[in-house]
């Protein structure tokens, strides 16, 4: 076995042994990006010079037997949306290019401080607004299981590099389901944390009062690290949480006996795939055998999450994305006078999917709208809300399908963003709650895709989630699906774009 | 799509900054048209009563102390400026802020 | 037609902290361009902003003082516009949820009491500077910006429409000033900009219940400019409606040299600000006994004092009035009139000599040791030393805070009242001014003033002037 095949735990384990260095386990990483990255197109920048000097740099200190976090040494990908001190930070959008940040966000300053280097920042939808990456201004990434599918947005980037081996996991960002729709398309596991367990000082604002951060993995294990690792209260983020990071870590070794698990009406029995359907219900059977009850929980408001995520996110957005104005930094388009700088900018700038939403949030936004959209909007949130705090009066756990289908063809829904919206529609209201949610592999579709669960827990609760998924993780031998196949071509991606 | 609705997307382009060609708003038009109906869903509840939620957790506003710490360099404040004069931002003239 | 001017005032006032509001950069004025910027407010992206508790203190603080009511819980919202000078196109304000509402400023004006009340009060983020390369906005083909005032604490005071004169709005605004800087919230300086005030001015008949349409006046950069372009405005709108015109809704720049108001491009369309909840802010919660904590340490504030002064020490209106429009000027007062008991004596010389010495040194009441003050007008009071003398005295008080007595000890400076000093000077002089005594022995009594004049200029002012006229009778006649 490749050490590019390993684990995060496993690499975590045999580096803290001294039976491999961090430059060996980077080297076996960076050729399988070298290998599979020409045909997956998953990073927008590498950063393998600055990730060598990292690794050298532990197993410098590792020789003096310095004490080192168990991470120290482990590679990380980091979606292009997450602000790195020197280094591009795109966030797949024109109008970011060339962007140098000078500062590191929250979480990469906690990533470097551990000594865990940076392959790169990976490919995403613009602005995080997609679920397949196609929205991407650079260039589409394939799904590592069919290279003519996509593989789910808008932490595209992130999964595909996680499923195929190219870095054992990798940080993404979450408003509506960025990280566990690609997590189930790519056959991996993906957790959105509570609202405010994670810094986001440093993360390109989508929609701030969804936007959170987590991480893709491929086990509950390795998600629960690199959570131990990113989450904590931070004074520059007022929405961050002041409370303890539990060693969640510790959590995949419970058991399940009496843990309530409730199936999400609304979810199982949507037109969704009945395979998917299936899968679900299958590993709802393996958490009764394992002592857990299983019964059926409503969450009422469901169908109005959908209408009220696509009020909210892009009002919140059109508001945070006001500042690409190219006066300051980034693309500037020629204009003879301030007006037309600003509006050839943003048009030029932003790609159809990001002005569709900064044309629906101005709306809903605008003078005589407020009241019937916005607010309204905001409103149904309450509802939803409460929806989950009933749930989680009865139940620890409410799971049902990550996505309504596997992976689409790319280009499939291009032209047709109502139907794009639509592949978010079972992540949206946990993020309209704040709640944590964590999507798992189920198994292979007969279409040789993988699908995924989705198990969302009270707030805080994310060690619970992780227990669960372990537990099924044990039943199924690690993962129902496996890992893809890929076949390395010629080509290199060390240049990035 | 209606001309009301045309002009609707160009008023709100407007307000967003957006220079958007008569090719683009049209298909505006027709996808915002779309959007905005499955947007109304929202609209089919009964909300008297119900507070809007703006923030999902109500914890206390964390206060800055009135300290001072550095500010960066001048050099990276301006490192990204697409335009510059000495140490400012530049832009072009700001009379016409409203044509176009 | 007679019309009655109904006026409203916006006052943006910069609150007195060290730090921005969102972000630790320093908020002294006057640094290079562009040296006082952080991610935050440059409104990079990933920055967030977190709120500037002093910022919060002082607000609260000038509301209290203003009569204002302080909520218990406020919010934050975004009032979303394109200009360069706003870094995030949108600016961090309060909107639907102020943290102050209503109050009021009790003053007097031309003789009549005057409530004028306040609307609300709330806490702003200011946008950076721009600068012109053209005269003006208008003929400028480029402009710079400094982002160096942007994210600086602003509280916003509106008032409901009860002002009636560009006089009026002067004396409120200076009322406000003074309340200000006694409460410490603002240093309330005009020309640095940390205190800005627009206009909302409309006519209507005298008499009328409604409002009239509006225009908004802005660019007033002194009490001055506020009085004189309400007065250019009101005068304005009187000639367009008593001609049969009506008054059209719109911003008007005050030209300070052409002493007119001239009117912007209409602003239709860009007043739709889409304000919206603040997401990276939470509501801002006040427990109440915080906000009892700050009433209870609020200085006494310029109208009660004034009134206090006029019981306890007999002032009339007008020293009373400045003695407290600056605080310090009124705690020098009241620590000597601690052990002065002379009151008004010691109102004259306070209000009168010390504030000019004050002015013209660019001294603050605060630098002057009351006891030397005292000292000096008790030496004064028992004769020690004349008037003269006195005021060469406190300008070293003033300037040096040297002790009066020992400068006139160290330099002699004490009354010569004895004759054997005084009588070769008087009769010096009597010699040299051989007219003056022979018109005084025709009856002339002004020649005698002139001879006192005479001897006291000969002893440096220091001649006891009883004596003088005794000296100078007895040695005439």
């Amino acid at each position: 076995m490749k050490l590019y095949q390993k684990t995060a735990a496993e690499l975590s384990r045999l580096l803290q042994n001294k039976e491999i260095t961090a430059v060996e386990v980077l080297n076996s990483f960076m050729e399988r990006v070298d290998e599979v990255d020409p045909q997956l197109k998953v990073f927008i920048t590498c950063t393998f010079d600055s990730a060598l000097e990292t690794a050298a740099a532990v197993d410098h200190r590792r020789m003096e037997n310095e004490k080192l976090h168990p991470l120290a040494g482990v590679p990380v990908a980091i979606k292009d949306n997450f602000c790195t001190e020197g280094i591009k930070t795109t966030c797949a959008s024109k109008i970011l290019e060339s962007y140098i940040p000078p500062y590191d966000a929250a979480v990469v300053e906690k990533i470097k401080s551990i000594g865990m280097p940076i392959l790169g920042k990976t490919n995403m939808d613009e602005f995080a607004m997609g679920s397949s990456t196609e929205n991407s201004a650079f260039f589409v990434t394939r799904n590592p299981w069919d290279l003519e599918c996509v593989p789910g947005g808008s932490s595209g980037g992130s999964a595909a590099a996680v499923a195929a081996g190219m870095v054992p996991f990798a940080l993404g960002s979450d408003t509506g389901g960025s990280i566990r729709q690609p997590a189930a398309l790519c056959g991996i596991t993906g957790l959105r944390p509570t609202y405010g367990r994670v810094s986001r000082y440093g993360l390109i604002a989508f929609a701030s009062s969804l936007d959170q951060i987590g991480p893709l993995a491929l086990n509950a294990l390795d998600c629960s690290l690199l959570l131990e690792a990113i989450a904590g209260y931070d004074q520059r983020d007022s929405t961050s949480l002041h409370r303890e990071v539990p060693q969640y870590s510790a959590a995949v070794d419970r058991e399940l006996e009496g843990v309530k698990i409730g199936l999400i009406k609304e979810n199982i029995s949507a037109n969704f795939d009945p395979e998917i359907k299936d899968a679900v219900l299958k590993m709802a059977a393996l958490f009764e055998e394992n002592g857990a009850s299983v019964t059926e929980v409503s969450l009422p408001h469901t169908d109005y999450g959908l209408s009220a995520y696509y009020l909210i996110a892009p009002s919140e957005a059109a508001s945070n994305l006001g500042r690409y104005d190219g006066v300051r930094y980034g693309f500037s388009a020629n204009g003879d006078n301030i007006f037309s700088l600003f509006s050839r900018t943003r048009g030029q700038g932003f790609g159809t999917e990001v002005k569709r939403r900064i044309m629906i949030g101005t709306y809903a936004l605008s003078a005589g709208y407020y009241d019937a959209y916005y607010l309204q909007a905001m409103k149904v949130r309450t509802l939803i809300r409460r929806d989950y705090e009933k749930a989680f009066q009865n139940f620890d756990i409410i799971v049902g399908a990550t996505t309504p289908t596997p992976a689409f063809k790319l280009g499939e829904k291009a032209d047709d963003p109502l139907q794009m919206y639509l592949s978010d529609v079972c992540n949206i209201t946990d993020a309209l709650a704040g709640v944590p949610s964590l999507s798992i592999p189920t198994g292979l579709h007969s279409k040789g895709l993988p699908m995924g669960m989705q198990l969302t827990a009270a707030p805080l609760n994310e060690g619970l989630l992780f227990q669960a998924a372990a537990v099924l993780e044990k039943c199924n031998d690690s993962s129902p699906v496996g890992r893809p196949s890929i076949l390395p071509v010629e080509g290199s991606c060390r240049n990035g774009i | 799509m209606s001309d009301d609705f045309i002009r609707e997307v160009e008023h709100v382009a407007r307000l967003a900054r957006l220079l958007l060609n008569s090719k683009e708003k049209e298909l505006m038009a027709d996808q915002l048209g779309a959007i905005l109906d499955t947007a109304r869903k929202v609209r089919e509840i009964d909300t008297a009563g119900i507070e809007p939620t703006a923030h999902v957790f109500s914890i206390p506003a964390f206060l800055r102390e009135d300290a001072i710490s550095p500010s960066l360099p001048v050099e990276k404040v301006l490192q990204n400026a697409p335009k510059k004069m000495k140490s400012y931002f530049l832009v072009p003239s700001i009379t016409a802020i409203e044509e176009e | 037609m007679e019309f009655e001017t109904v006026i409203g005032l916006e006052i943006h006032l910069e609150l007195q902290t060290r730090s921005k509001l969102f972000c630790s950069c320093s908020t002294a004025f006057g640094s290079e361009p562009n040296t006082s910027c952080c991610p935050v407010c440059l409104g990079l992206p990933g920055s967030l902003p977190v709120l500037n508790r002093k910022a919060v203190e002082l607000a609260i603080i000038a509301a209290l003082s203003l009569q204002s009511e302080v909520q218990t819980e406020s919010r934050f919202d975004r009032k979303n516009y394109y200009y360069p000078d706003l870094p995030k196109a949108y600016q961090i304000s309060q909107y639907d949820r102020p943290l102050a509402l209503g109050g009021f400023i009790e003053m007097e004006m031309d003789g009549a009491k005057r409530k004028i009340n306040l609307e609300r009060i709330h806490i702003e983020e200011d946008p950076g500077k721009l600068m012109h390369s053209g005269e003006s906005i208008l003929d400028s083909d480029y402009s710079l910006v400094d982002y160096n005032r942007a994210g600086i604490p602003l509280l916003e005071i509106v008032t409901k429409p009860d002002l009636r004169n560009g006089r009026e709005a002067r004396l409120f605004l200076e009322e406000l000033r003074c309340i200000l800087l006694y409460s410490g919230s603002s240093d309330c300086r005009m020309e640095e900009g940390s205190l800005r005030c627009d206009a909302n001015i409309s006519l209507r008949p005298a008499g009328s219940k409604t409002l009239g349409t509006r225009t908004e006046v802005k660019n007033m950069n002194s009490f001055r400019a506020v009085e004189m372009a309400l007065d250019y405005e009101a005068g304005r709108q009187a000639a367009v409606l008593s001609a049969g015109g009506s008054v059209v809704q719109q911003t008007c720049h005050w030209d300070e040299g052409a002493r007119e108001t001239i009117p912007l491009r209409g602003k239709e369309g860009s007043s739709d600000y889409r304000y919206f909840p603040e997401p990276d802010l939470l509501p801002l919660i006040l427990k109440p006994d915080y906000i009892e904590t700050l009433a209870a340490s609020l200085p006494e504030l310029p109208s009660s004092r004034r009134a206090r002064m006029m019981e306890e020490y007999g002032l009339d209106p007008a020293d009373a009035a400045i003695l407290t429009e600056n605080r310090s000027l009124g705690d020098l007062f009241e620590a000597a009139a601690g052990e002065y008991k002379d009151y008004r004596n010691l109102a004259r010389w306070v209000r009168g000599d010390l504030l000019y010495l004050l002015k013209g040194s660019d001294r603050n009441p605060s630098e002057v040791d009351p006891f030397l003050l005292i000292k000096l007008l008790t030496m004064l009071d028992e004769g020690e030393i004349n008037r003269p003398v006195a005021k060469d005295l406190l300008d070293n008080i003033v300037k040096n805070g040297t002790d009066p007595r020992e400068l006139v000890q160290q330099k002699g400076l004490g009354r010569i009242a004895d004759r054997e000093t005084l009588q070769p000077v008087v009769e010096k002089v009597l010699a040299e001014n051989k007219d003056a005594v022979a018109s005084i022995r025709q009856g002339r009594e002004k020649a005698f003033a002139f001879l006192v004049g005479r001897v006291m200029a000969a002893t440096a002012g220091r001649a006891d002037p009883g004596k003088v006229q005794e000296l100078l009778r007895e040695l005439i006649n």
